[in-house]
């Protein structure tokens, strides 16, 4: 009898330590899955644009497509650079947030002093389906308000208040948590000391919130940091560096399409992407660090 | 007037028949009636939910933060009614310190006790600032203990020091009135009895309301009780009478534990 226990005590342990290995491979294999896209994209845009990747490249604006064919015809690298694209997508990100960010803070807090009421969730749904709009029909909506109503033509304008639309709900959204996290009681200590409910939301509410509001807008700066679409739609793309909002204006993304569909600039593709790329990791870095440093 | 409710020559504080609901009728203070002794302490006591907080918060109307309140009555702060002036003068003459230390995070401890004045944007000199900063932080006697950590934020202080910072932010306006509402509740007993100690010593300069839960606490330090009861003020009477003597039924009731 205790023979048998012993024998069927080490099957058991074998068919645990068999689970363990079972669970231990498919939790290693799943990772791996997720995982491997990103190593890849790393890799590859490493291997194929970091060449390309020098001093030039962020101060000069795009080569002609003649430029580009002796180069890669001479096996050099392509001379110029995506200045013309960094300082669009910078102008553009700057003017979306200077939209995006007052509007949608004063909404979210709207939504978090009216927990509840039907307006503010009626306002909240709606924000849900903003965030559901595909980005190509906020183009097309930038595209009949500001360059058919506004600028007369494709402008950087347009393109950030395509890319203004698509912050908002991330900002709202990001707000209204943020705010829902700041103690009761801090509000009140405010409104015991008599001050007006507009300062205790600007000097109070706001600082006291302020990583959690930093890192929604850093991270909706990074979601329409990408984005494309719209932007085809709205400030079409220039060949020089342009600061005039008025004006069609290039954007990183846009640049990688065009060098896309240009044989001579293939490598240029992979240039453009890893900065692009670059830009958006370390704006998640950077907001990742923000909420850990003060939460 | 009834005789279960103490007069008060030369109040510094009157409240006649105030009645508050939230909404439409549910009523939280029902018809009180009663003068506050100047450079005392008064405690406010009863069972949970029978409408201290919401009578205490009506005296400098921060009642008025929730929605469909109603409130009746009338309160006179120095024999001026408190609705004739702005809440933000108001709150300046009436402070008030909570149950849970509340300190402003984003602050140092210098700008938590100067916060009054910087919120509502008021123009002082740095050395008048200081002089009302280190008056305060004396008052409470937290001075010794913060005063090279001034320009630190206020986080790493105990719970009993919080609350003295925040007793000093309400000091800085050198109020006539502090309300507290159950300030020891969240503190462990020895931070409870260097707040009790401080109230005492507060009150040869300002009128102190104590909402509290612990009989004990009002046995020792105040000189009048409020006894309420379901929103009504069932007896206001000098402490030691009403704990020597209740006149109400329901007040010795509560006193002798039989509820609350
Ligand atoms: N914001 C509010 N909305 C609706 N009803 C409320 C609100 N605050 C308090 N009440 C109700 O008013 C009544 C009195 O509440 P109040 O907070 O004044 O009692 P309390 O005596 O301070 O109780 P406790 O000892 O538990 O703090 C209670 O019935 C409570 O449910
Ligand atoms: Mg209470």
């Amino acid at each position: 009898m205790e023979r048998e226990a012993i024998i069927g005590e080490k099957d058991h342990s074998n068919w645990r330590e068999l689970k363990n290995r079972l669970f231990f491979g498919t939790v290693v294999v799943l990772a791996g899955i997720t995982i491997s896209p990103i190593l890849l994209i790393v890799y590859k845009l490493l291997a194929k644009g970091l060449k390309q990747i020098n001093f030039d490249f962020f101060l000069k604006v795009a080569p002609d497509t003649l430029q580009a064919m002796t180069a890669v015809r001479n096996g050099e690298i392509i001379p110029g650079g995506i200045a013309n694209g960094i300082t669009g997508t910078i102008l553009m990100v700057v003017v979306a947030s200077l939209i995006a960010i007052p509007v949608s803070i004063v909404i979210g807090i709207f939504l978090y002093e009216n927990q509840g009421k039907k307006y503010a969730n009626l306002i909240r749904s709606l924000t849900d389906i903003l965030q559901g709009v595909p980005s190509v029909v906020l183009g097309l909506i930038a595209y009949i308000w500001i360059v058919q109503g506004v600028t007369k033509g494709f402008s950087a304008l347009a393109g950030s208040v395509a890319l203004a639309i698509m912050m908002l709900p991330l900002i709202i959204r990001s707000t209204e948590e943020t705010m829902k996290m700041i103690p009761i009681s801090i509000k009140e200590a405010g409104a015991a000391l008599g001050v007006p409910y507009h300062k205790i939301i600007l000097k109070v509410m706001i600082p006291s919130g302020f990583s959690g509001l930093m890192t929604g807008i850093l991270l909706s700066i990074s979601r329409v940091l990408g984005e494309t679409a719209p932007l085809m739609l709205t400030t079409l793309g220039s060949t020089t560096i342009n600061f005039n909002i008025t004006k069609p204006t290039s954007a990183v993304p846009l640049q990688i399409w065009e060098f896309y569909n240009n044989p001579n600039m293939i490598d240029l593709v992979w240039s453009s992407s890893l900065f692009l790329m670059g830009f958006v990791l370390t704006l998640n870095i950077i907001a990742k660090r923000i909420s850990m440093k003060y939460s | 007037m009834s005789d279960k409710i103490l007069q008060i020559s030369n109040p510094v504080l009157s409240i006649s028949n105030l009645s508050i609901a939230y909404g439409k009728d549910k009523y939280a203070v029902k018809d009180v009636t009663a003068d506050v002794k100047r450079n005392a302490i008064t405690a406010i006591m009863g069972p949970s939910g029978c409408g201290k907080s919401t009578l205490l918060r009506a005296i400098n109307r921060m009642h008025e933060l929730y929605p469909n309140i109603h409130t009746q009555g009338e309160i006179k702060l120095n024999g001026e009614s408190i609705y004739g002036i702005s809440t933000t003068k108001l709150r300046r003459k009436i402070g008030m310190v909570f149950q849970r230390p509340n300190p402003f995070p984003t602050m140092s401890i210098y700008e938590n006790v100067i916060a009054g004045y910087n919120l509502n944007g008021s123009k002082l000199k740095k050395s008048e600032k200081d002089e009302i900063v280190e008056s305060s932080l004396t008052d409470v006697g937290l001075l010794d203990e913060v005063k090279d950590s001034l320009n630190k934020k206020g986080n790493f202080l105990s719970g009993g020091q919080q609350q003295r910072l925040c007793v000093a932010r309400a000091l800085a306006f050198k109020p006539d009135v502090i309300l507290m509402d159950e300030p020891t509740s969240a503190l462990d007993p020895l931070s409870t009895a260097k707040i009790e100690d401080l109230l005492v010593e507060l009150k040869e300069h300002y009128t102190i309301i104590l909402v509290t839960h612990n009989m004990s606490q009002a046995a020792r330090i105040s000189d009048n009780a409020m006894f309420m009861y379901l929103g009504e003020l069932v007896e206001y009477d000098k402490t030691k009478v009403m704990f020597t003597n209740p006149k109400d039924s329901r007040t010795e009731g509560y006193l002798t534990g039989k509820f609350g």
